[in-house]
């Protein structure tokens, strides 16, 4: 424990329960004195815009949050981090009981903390991410790579956010349109597209508004033929005419048939490359 | 605790193959080995009633009782067996069994000739009585053995279903304790209470206190048949507590329990899993929260509760839900009332929005 190893850096705490969070930060402040915590939120949404905007070297996020979960919250922050060289934050998760996401945060070497949180533990997780943060800084480029995998990892583990159990795959869309309802074959859907509470489906003739979160309907779909490519993106892998990498490294995807340009986020980004 | 006794008749049993156990090669061989031994002892019989060549007699009961077992075990597998006993059924039966004793004598005592090196159907050129008599008490024996086969396939198969049954209901009961006391809730509070005793220590106790009554309720609750509603509103009470200490201001509620209705007695923690509902899938998925009501009234014949939140509604509850709540609800009602209790979910109606659940009990007039 080099817990009197005083660096410092900034964190931002995102914890639903008040008590907990005023806890979480005072144990850090006894452990880690240099430590700054910028913001405190209790919701997932601000998570992520506050972390957008304050850019912090260290994130504590509760996994069950009210609307956004703390995975998701990190999915969105790796996905619309600037990219301007500056390195994501490191993510420890927090935890109360969540058996299945504890196997995925140790597959994909991902700090977390249980609650009740004890000060020997978080003091163990302090050294770790100082560790990381240490080795950022004199790695460089490196090391947004290494924090993108984790990531993937954990999110292609499905386990913390899944909300169902893999349902028999979907062969048809019902969509509402006026008072009639539509069968869209999902063999024509071009993709999805999350819309808030609603999810467009984009096929070559027209799209549909459907009244599904994209997190509930991710479950039904063929991941096979069917590639995620950024949060809010599901797009058919056969439909995808080409890939387009600008000088930024943002790729782009055109479709067979369809004027639509699809943007790729930078954790699913490594799905395009030559065979 | 509400263990069902009618636990319906499941066929689909994962334990029970399509395909009696009996039909394998361990169950043939089973059957195969107490079908020589019962032939050992009628030729004894056969020798020491008849006299001549023991060897012989013993031989001809081997051959005559192997085929008539070999046709009538293998023979089930086309006679359409119930998959339960691996028996076939009724006529079916019947006939399995007449055929298989004729065919089998007629089979083995051939099979006896030619191992001897008589003239074939030797014993078929006889006196018709003797063909007869033997033909009756090959039956006799065939259909006592098969009659000993299929009862010891009923009793395993009673002994399977008892299992089954036995297992149902401990999980069930597993599965009652883990939705009461789910484990998110309880290290989150415990989380919570970790703090409080440093930060507040007269909180602290007054939550561990609570936590108390909430466990034991939730521990022995399930044991008791029926409490008063008074105590049914205390547990509710403590319970809402523990999660405002959690939640903070995001959790607003109200009791309303009116004078006179405390005494009426309900199943205990009958509302927890409606109040737990209204939580987990109306007020903490909301960022905002909001509010909770928890209601008694008197309705005619009728005792009346409610639970009403006004969180995300009914739209936004995961299709993937298991409704095990709900459903738990819904029996304990069922096994106490019958068709005189109800209980309904729907959305409120009002402008707050949100999801009411409503209980029906009849007015116990004590």
């Amino acid at each position: 424990m080099n817990a009197t190893d005083n660096m410092p850096a900034t964190a931002l705490i995102a914890e639903d329960e008040p008590l907990l969070a005023a806890n979480l930060k005072a144990e850090l402040r006894a452990l880690w004195p240099a430590l700054q915590v910028v913001a405190s939120v209790a919701h997932g949404e601000a998570a992520v815009q506050q972390a957008l905007a304050l850019r912090p070297q260290l994130l504590f996020l509760d996994i069950r949050m009210p609307g956004m979960s703390g995975l998701e919250a990190a999915q969105a922050i790796a996905e619309d981090w600037p990219d301007d060289g500056s390195p994501l934050p490191a993510l420890v998760f927090v935890t109360a009981y969540d058996e299945y996401a504890l196997q995925a945060f140790e597959q994909a070497a991902v700090d977390y903390v249980l609650k009740p949180v004890q000060p020997a533990r978080l003091a163990q997780t302090c050294a770790r991410v100082q560790a990381v943060l240490k080795q950022r800084a004199s790695a460089g480029g490196g090391a947004i790579d290494a924090a993108l995998g984790q990531l993937r990892q954990l999110l292609g583990s499905g386990a913390p956010t899944a909300p169902a159990p893999a349902a028999a795959a979907l062969t048809v869309i019902q969509a509402a349109v006026g008072s009639a309802i539509h069968l869209v074959p999902v063999a024509e859907v071009l993709y999805f597209e999350a819309a808030d509470k609603y999810v467009r489906v984009v096929t070559l003739e027209r799209e549909y508004l459907v009244r599904i979160s994209l997190r509930e309907l991710l479950p039904q779909i063929d991941l096979q033929r069917f590639w995620q490519v950024h949060r809010g993106t599901v797009v058919r892998s056969d439909a995808i005419a080409t890939a387009l990498r600008d000088e930024a490294g943002k790729i782009t995807l055109t479709l067979r048939g369809h004027a639509d340009r699809l943007t790729v986020s930078r954790l699913y980004a490594h799905l395009f490359k030559p065979m | 605790m509400p263990v069902p006794t009618d636990l319906p008749h499941n066929p689909a049993m994962p334990d029970t193959a399509p395909v009696h156990e009996s039909f394998t090669a361990g169950g043939f061989a089973r059957h195969g080995l107490i079908v020589l031994g019962f032939n050992t002892f009628i030729g004894i019989a056969l020798a020491i009633g008849r006299g001549g060549d023991w060897r012989i007699q013993m031989v001809y009961a081997q051959c005559i009782g192997l085929s008539i077992w070999a046709l009538m075990d293998f023979g089930r597998m086309a006679f359409h067996p119930d998959p339960e006993t691996g028996w076939p059924r009724g006529w079916r039966r019947a006939v399995l069994q007449l055929g298989a004793v004729l065919g089998g004598y007629l089979l083995g005592s051939t099979l006896g000739d030619a191992l001897f090196g008589r003239p074939l159907l030797d014993m078929w050129r006889g006196s018709p009585r003797m063909l007869l008599s033997y033909l009756l008490m090959c039956l006799a024996v065939s259909a006592g053995i098969s009659f000993y086969f299929h009862a010891r396939n009923q009793d395993q198969l009673r002994l399977r279903q008892l299992a089954a049954a036995q297992r149902d209901i401990a999980e069930h009961r597993l599965k009652l304790l883990e939705s009461q006391l789910e484990p998110h809730m309880l290290f989150n509070t415990l989380a919570n209470l970790r703090v409080l005793i440093a930060l507040d220590p007269p909180r602290a106790q007054q939550m561990l206190d609570q936590l108390i009554a909430f466990l034991r309720a939730t521990l022995s609750g399930s044991r008791a048949a029926l409490h008063p509603l008074s105590a049914e509103f205390a547990r509710v009470a403590d319970y809402l507590e523990l999660m405002k200490v959690r939640m903070g201001d995001r959790l607003q509620t109200e009791l309303d329990l009116p004078d006179g209705l405390g005494t009426q007695a309900v199943p205990p923690l009958l509302l927890q899993p409606l109040v737990e509902n209204a939580i987990k899938h109306g007020l903490e998925p909301h960022v905002d929260g909001g509010r909770l009501v928890v209601s008694a009234r008197r309705d005619g014949d009728a005792l009346v509760l409610s639970v009403r939140d006004t969180g995300a509604g009914l739209s936004a509850t995961p299709a993937d839900g298991t409704h095990f709540g709900l459903s738990q609800v819904r029996q304990r009602l069922a096994t106490l009332h019958g068709e005189a209790a109800s209980l309904s979910l729907q959305a409120a109606t009002d402008a707050d929005g949100g999801t009411l659940a409503t209980v029906r009990l009849p007015w116990s007039p004590t």
